[in-house]
């Protein structure tokens, strides 16, 4: 199957054609924002961090940002910075560099001589970028080189029957047509080990897995929280869910039946084909941060409450299965997958349909969030500030 | 109008979408086949009715996978929840 998406210089294949204003910090944050806003077609990324972090957290900062540059939907990035931030420009576009030969920029505030002569030289290199973007012409792609990226987010008792169930059947669709699902939210995956290990293709992927499992109970217990007491809640087990597997196969049904090819970290680089796991937290936002940075150019996010959240980078496609929330919030849901609730659809009908919708957005039509220009940003941490 | 929803066709419980009592038939289907089951306890909303009689022991399957197994015999059309159904074996 065939999709129309840019091509890049580094071979991979965007559905959007972004200039990205990439802040270092928090500092560069609205200087970037006001360099965005004077160019058409411009996006740029909220950045809350960028400064006074642990050396893990640096790490991790370095690898998102360079990931949002390198992410095939944008056509190159203008980085700017205040000046001494720990996320250095240099070191920042070395980085970028080594993930991409997409253009990139470099904007120093303080060497500028401030922000209106920063914003000066920012609009210069981002407006010639968007002329030059603007002479890419769409080209016919094949799908093995789409990165769905799958989320859920206000979970109610939908979810796990219809929502759920509907993206698994395209996340199963998308991997069978030889493309890239990534499955994220560890914490989520927290009580089914014995059903995803064996899922995974090799010892070596079962390990990484049942590893950032792992990894992410014991971080909560250093902090003495735990991850399994007393889940699922009171309130879950009144909605009717029993065991911590079934409220957690709820929501891992959302990547559908196929194995597992690979286990990222948080923002890594997916090079992968197949249903992928990406280590991401359960906070909506910065687990699709990570996956926007891992290259996926789409998002699919389920959800039974309904939520507005949208990426700048990328589109995200919302669906639900409360016919109540498809209807309170049609502002905001591009699919309601609530017939398999009412017993009107299967799940092979509505995920077809979602299929459709899908690929509709990756040949250009805007999600709703999307439409309303939404750009939410959030980025995992380690540590709290220094 | 079917009254639950069944995930996977391997499932031993299936999820009811409206509030059922007992003695009343509980609809579903499964790839295009109609079923009917009686439900021989009251279901409340979003909770699992088992498909068919479950033996103590037995593994019980939603989503086409391994949820627990069950505490006690359970027959078709019961409530299935944490009075028969446990992530351990006890």
């Amino acid at each position: 199957m065939k999709f129309k998406g840019f091509r890049r210089p580094d071979g991979r294949v965007g559905i959007r054609n972004h200039v990205l204003v990439l802040p270092c910090s928090l500092c560069a944050s609205e200087t970037a924002r006001f360099i965005a806003s004077q160019v058409p077609g411009a996006v740029y990324i909220p950045n809350q961090g960028g400064c006074a972090l642990s050396a893990a957290d640096l790490e991790l900062t370095y690898r998102v940002l360079s990931g949002f540059a390198a992410n095939p939907n944008v056509y190159g990035t203008v980085v700017v910075a205040n000046t001494c931030e720990n996320v250095q420009p240099d070191e920042l576009i070395r980085r970028i560099k080594e993930k991409t030969n997409k253009p990139v920029e470099k904007v120093v505030i303080r060497d500028a001589g401030g922000t209106i002569k920063a914003a000066e030289l920012g609009v210069k290199y981002a407006s010639q970028m968007s002329r030059d973007a603007s002479c890419v012409e769409k080209e016919d792609a094949d799908i093995t080189e789409l990165i769905l990226a799958t989320e859920c987010g206000g979970s109610d008792p939908t979810s796990g029957l219809a929502a759920n169930p509907t993206l698994g059947e395209v996340s199963d669709k998308i991997v069978s047509l030889g493309g890239t699902s990534i499955l994220s939210e560890t914490s989520e995956l927290v009580g089914t080990e014995d059903i995803l290990a064996p899922r995974c293709v090799n010892d070596e992927v079962a390990e990484k897995l049942l590893g950032i499992i792992k990894d992410n109970e014991d971080y909560f217990e250093r902090l003495g929280e735990s991850l399994r007491d007393g889940n699922p809640s009171a309130g879950n087990k009144e909605g009717g869910l029993t065991t911590l597997e079934e409220k957690s196969l709820g929501c891992i049904h959302k990547a559908g039946y196929s194995p597992i090819t690979e286990v990222y970290a948080y923002g890594e680089m997916v090079d992968k084909k197949g249903l992928v796991v990406m280590d991401t937290p359960g906070q909506d936002i910065a687990s699709i941060a990570a996956m926007v940075a891992g290259g996926a150019q789409v998002v699919i996010f389920t959800t039974g409450r309904g939520t507005p959240t949208g990426n700048g980078i990328v589109p995200v496609i919302k669906i639900t299965g409360n016919s109540e929330t498809a209807s309170l919030m049609e502002d905001n849901i591009d699919y309601d997958a609530s017939g398999i609730i009412s017993g009107e659809k299967t799940i092979e009908e509505t995920g077809t349909e979602l299929f459709d919708i899908l690929m509709q957005v990756v040949n250009g039509r805007q999600s709703k969030a999307e439409s309303l220009g939404f750009n939410d940003m959030s980025m995992a941490r380690k540590c709290n500030f220094c | 109008m079917y009254t639950c929803v069944v995930i996977n066709e391997k499932d031993s419980v299936a999820t009811v979408t409206s509030p059922v009592k007992a003695g009343e038939d509980i609809r579903y289907r499964i790839k295009g086949n109609d079923f009917c089951i009686k439900a021989c306890t009251d279901i409340p909303l979003y909770h699992k009715a088992a498909l068919k009689d479950i033996k103590k022991g037995e593994v019980i399957y939603k989503y086409g996978c391994k949820i627990g197994y069950a505490l006690k015999d359970i027959k078709a059309g019961e409530h299935v929840h944490t009075s028969n159904l446990d992530s351990k074996m006890i």
